[in-house]
Parts: C-alpha cells; structure tokens; sequence
C-alpha cells in the first residue's frame, strides 16, 4: 500500500478535544436548559396561512405554544347581521375558503330549520354531491400543502391536478370556481346542466387510482413515515376535552361522524365507512383524512346513481324565487319576485345552532332572527377556531421538527378561524 | 334531542339540586325539536356539571348574542352534546353591560378557553376565573365590543400614511 496522502495525514492532525472542552465549560451546560422563545410566523411558509405561534423551546423541544391569531379577521360575522338572508351566504362562504359549500350549507340549515323550509330530495342529492366533491378537495390542498412542508414538492402538484377538476365541476354547475353561492336557503340555485353528469363520472373513475398513487407515493415514503409515525399522538380524552372534533377525533379511534351519527340531508341515504385511527399520531391523522377521499368518492356515486327526479328548490316562493318563465304570465310571481330581491325573505324569530360534519370537524352554524328580512346574529362554530388550541397538547415535548407536521396534520384553515 | 317532557325533568332535577337551587332556572324553551335552558349565571358552573353527569360530555361551542334593545342585553350560549345519544342542549345565560360576569366553564371545559375569549372580544363579557382573559381576533389595543348591535359597520376610518397620525 502506498503511504497516506499528504491531505489524509493533514486531516488525521486535526482534532476537535480542545474546541469540545471549551464547549462543555461554556455557560456551564446551561445552554441546553435555557428556554428560548421563538416567534413563528404570522409569515412562515409552514403556518398554512397567517398565524403567529409563539413557541417556548429548551433546546429543541418544544415545551409551550402561543398561538397569536386575528391577522385576517375580516368582521364576516358583523358583516352578515347587515345582509338580507340571501345575501349573508357569498360573505359566509368566504370564512374558510376551502369547504364554502359547508360554511353556506350549515347557514342554509340553521335559516331551513329556523323557517321550517322543507328542501326537496333533489337538492339534497345535489348537496351531498358538492359537499363531497368539497371535501375532496379540501383534502387533496391539504395533502400537497402538507407534503410540501414535509419537503415532498412534487405532491402539490398531483394534489392541485384533481383539485383543478373538481373546480371545473363547480364552475360547470354554478358558473363560479370558489365561493360558488350555488346552496340556497330551501334547495340549490339551479339544477346541473347537460353533461355534469358524465364530466363527474369520469372524474369519479380518476379519483380512485389517482388515491392510489398517492398512497403508493406516500405511504412507502420511509421519509414520509419517519417524520409521521409515532409523533405528537394525543388520546381521544383529551381531544373531546378541547372540543376537538373531524378527522383529528377519528384518528384517536372515536369514530364520531355527524354525517352518520345524525345523518342530515339525506346521509342517511348512503352507504359509506367512517376511516379511524387507533393511537392519535400524525400517521393516523394523515391515514385517516386519505382513506376518507375514497368515502367520498362512494357517496357521490351512489348519489349521483339515485339522483332523484324533481324539483331542485323549495317551491315555497315566501322562500325562493320563482322560475323565470313564470314571471312572464303570472302577477303573483312577479309579486314574489320583487319581495325576495328587494328585501329578501322574512324568517320567523328565533334561535337555532346547525352542526355538519365538515372536512375538519364539527361545523356549527348558530343563527338568531328577529323577524325581519335580516339575520340579529351569525356566528360560525368553526372547527379550525375549536381544533388550533390541541396544537400546544400535541406539540409539547416535542422536537420543533415535529411541531411543522403536526401543524400541518391539523390542517388549520385561518380564514375559517379569524372569520 | 331531548323533547319538551324530558326538557321540563332536567329542569325540574336542576331546581331540586343543592349547587343550582330553586330560583337558578329562569325558562326552558323547546324551539324546532332543539331543548334550551336560561339559567341564572350564578348557577351556570353547577349547571353545566349536572348536564355533564347525564351525559353531556361534549361542549360543541360557546358563543354570545346581543338581544339589544332587550335587557338584560348579552347573552352567552353553551351548545353542549351528548355523544351517545346524539342529544343536543343549549344553556343560555344573560347579563347587562353594566355587570358583564360570567363564571368561566374554562377550568370544567378546557375547549372554551379561545371561545370565552372570543365572546369577551367581541361582547365585552368578563368571565369570572378564565386563566387568559385577553382579545384573541381584534388587536389589544381596539377599543370597544365590535360584535354589539349598537356599534355601527364602517364606524372607525381606516389608517393610511397620510391620516396616520390622526389615528394615534
């Protein structure tokens, strides 16, 4: 063998003892008790919108959260109590953007209850299909932003392909991509136009395999998994202690589901599984939110099977306004009309708090009338809002690496929380 | 959901109880199928203790109203559910706003911790015993309640560099 390099001998002369004996009388070793506190965000990438978390670190471990909120508070319910009954839903739908059909469909059932409006089984049909199709892709934004911050790039990408269906699907029934305004008090605003129907059976026959692939990506991802598996768990008691609801709860094995623990809008109707986890970890949540993509995908297909003949709003017209032919030939729809549009339907007074299942839990909408064309009060139960404060339950002890996933498996939405 | 009979028993059981007492129930109303109780804020703690032992384990939300112009103005509502059953209840308590104290459920209810701090925001309800009693959307140094009825919409000029300094 021929003699060392000069570069290895050079490199074998180096040595890191006294640099190391400086570092462990430094301080005296309390550079690893110090607590440190860190101010994330409101700007971070990872934060998923705009939200402050004030962390409290020792060393790495994260051992307190504060989270700071109220950057995007846009006074959504103040603005609601000045809006005839119609008019609160495009304001509402923009809480959390990412599930509008189920900000205005809990609206419309608090308004439907309150008023006693009976919707057609049509629109309920129509319903269960958007609410879906808004849950998919609210999962699938989830899942590209969530793997981005897991440095898994190339999934936003897939996840945003599907979603861009799904957006067509909207703008092909209502004319709008977000904030559709398509669920109207007493039914849906126009039934689907010719060829919806085979546009969203093409893509009900995508989904399944693109799911797949998805699972295939992530879930052999040792990458994926490492950073998943066995962090932050938190045990199903605790999580209904924090009023946490949705996904979350279900990953902690409580299979707690309104569509089927008290199916509202024809649910009932349908035959679906409700994906659970079993120890509460980041794995289960991100399990338990990709298995529920394929759930979907049966509900609206059997729902768009049993697509129901009829009408697709109420024919109640103190309710909803009356066809356009109609105002042609008929005094009295003409009549209708102009009271519905000038100032709205009048609700009886009362109070009433609506809850469904939305992609990220229990989605309440209370609403208080007073008798006029105008609510006295909206006030949204959002689960972002209820679900941000088991963030610090789940991250204490941590390591700060940890916190970015779990943040990211809580899916918060800030618009949905600042409202 | 409870119906109006069970409704007037729970009532009737919380009049019995030594921690509510008789005079702590103020109504119960049956409203589209959904059971609501006002209590007395002095009873609320008890109150909500003795729903969590019949099964209402689940505190869904907290939220407040403003029934202005009817006194006493503000109100607080508790959405309390019972999992296995599938049973909602409201339980409504109002104060005025010259005495807005409201014993906090935070301590039983770790989940409205945020909500109380959000109606506080909001409303400008104190609640009695809350561990954090801060402004959580408006900024800390907002005056006033923006979600009461008698604060007007558009109320307050938005600040830009050339009104800046009216604004301090």
């Amino acid at each position: 063998m021929s003699a060392k390099s000069a570069y290895r001998q050079m490199e074998e002369s180096i040595t890191l003892a006294p640099v190391e004996e400086q570092l462990a009388d430094w301080g005296g070793g309390r550079e690893r008790e110090e607590l440190l506190t860190l101010n994330m965000g409101p700007h971070h990438p990872a934060t998923h919108g705009v939200l402050r978390l004030l962390v409290t670190l020792q060393g790495e471990v994260v051992r307190d959260i504060k989270p700071v909120i109220g950057y995007v508070h846009t006074g959504i319910e103040k603005t609601a109590e000045d809006k005839s009954y119609w008019k609160v839903i495009p304001v509402i739908e923009r809480m959390d953007y990412l599930s509008y059909y189920f900000n205005a469909m809990a609206f419309c059932s608090a308004v439907e209850a309150i008023a006693e409006v009976e919707v057609p089984k049509r629109a309920q049909y129509l319903r269960v299909i958007h609410l879906e199709l808004n849950r998919i892709m609210s999962h699938l934004v989830w899942l590209g932003t969530s793997a981005l911050d897991l440095g898994a790039i190339s999934m936003f990408w897939y996840c945003f392909r599907e979603r861009e269906q799904i957006l067509d699907l909207f703008e092909m029934s209502s004319g709008q991509r977000m904030h559709t305004r398509y669920f109207q008090v007493g039914g849906v605003i126009e039934d689907i136009p010719r060829g919806f129907a085979e546009k969203l059976e093409a893509f009900l026959r995508v989904m399944p395999n693109r799911a797949d692939q998805y699972n295939a990506l992530l879930h052999s991802n040792e990458i994926v998994l490492q950073r998943l598996r066995g962090t932050c768990p938190l045990d199903a008691q605790t999580l209904l202690d924090l009023g946490v609801s949705g996904p979350l709860l279900r990953a902690a094995g409580n299979p707690w589901d309104l569509r089927k623990a008290s199916p509202y809008c024809s649910y009932g109707d349908f035959d679906f599984k409700i994906p659970v986890g079993t120890v509460g970890d980041n794995y289960d949540r991100f399990a338990v939110r990709l298995a529920e993509i394929y759930e979907s995908v049966k509900i609206i297909t059997s729902a768009l099977e049993g697509l129901p003949e009829g009408p697709h709003i109420t024919t109640d017209r103190k309710v909803a306004l009356p066809p356009r032919h109609e105002l042609a030939t008929s005094m009295e729809a003409l009549i209708h009309h102009f009271k519905l549009v000038t100032e709205g339907m009048r609700v009886p007074p009362g109070e009433y708090y609506a809850a469904i299942e939305s992609p990220r839990g229990e989605l309440g909408c209370f609403v208080r009338s007073d008798g006029s064309s105008k609510p006295a009060r909206v006030h949204m139960r959002d689960p972002s809002f209820v679900n941000l404060q088991a963030l610090a339950a789940m991250a204490e002890g941590s390591y700060i690496a940890d916190l970015i996933a779990t943040l990211a498996m809580l899916d918060p939405i800030l618009g949905g929380i600042d409202r | 959901m409870p119906d109006a009979t069970e409704l007037e028993l729970i009532a009737r059981e919380l009049r019995g109880a030594d921690d509510v007492g008789p005079d702590a129930v103020l109504g119960t109303l049956h409203f589209r199928g959904k059971a609501s109780l006002q209590v007395a804020p002095a009873a609320l703690t008890a109150t909500l203790s003795h729903l969590r032992e019949r099964g209402y384990r689940f505190l869904a939300s907290v939220h407040g109203v403003d029934y202005h112009p009817e006194e006493p103005r503000l109100g607080v509502h508790y959405e309390l559910l019972d999992m296995e059953s599938v049973d909602r209840m409201t339980v409504k308590v109002r104060v005025s706003t010259q005495d807005p104290h409201v014993p906090s459920a935070t301590p039983d209810w770790p989940t409205a911790n945020h909500q109380e701090r959000e109606v506080y925001d909001m409303f400008g309800v104190v609640f009695d015993g809350h561990p954090d009693l801060r402004r959580i959307l408006m900024p800390e140094d907002y005056e006033g309640h923006p979600q009461r009825r008698d604060f007007p919409i558009g109320g307050e000029p938005v600040l830009f560099t050339f009104n800046e300094k009216q604004g301090r």
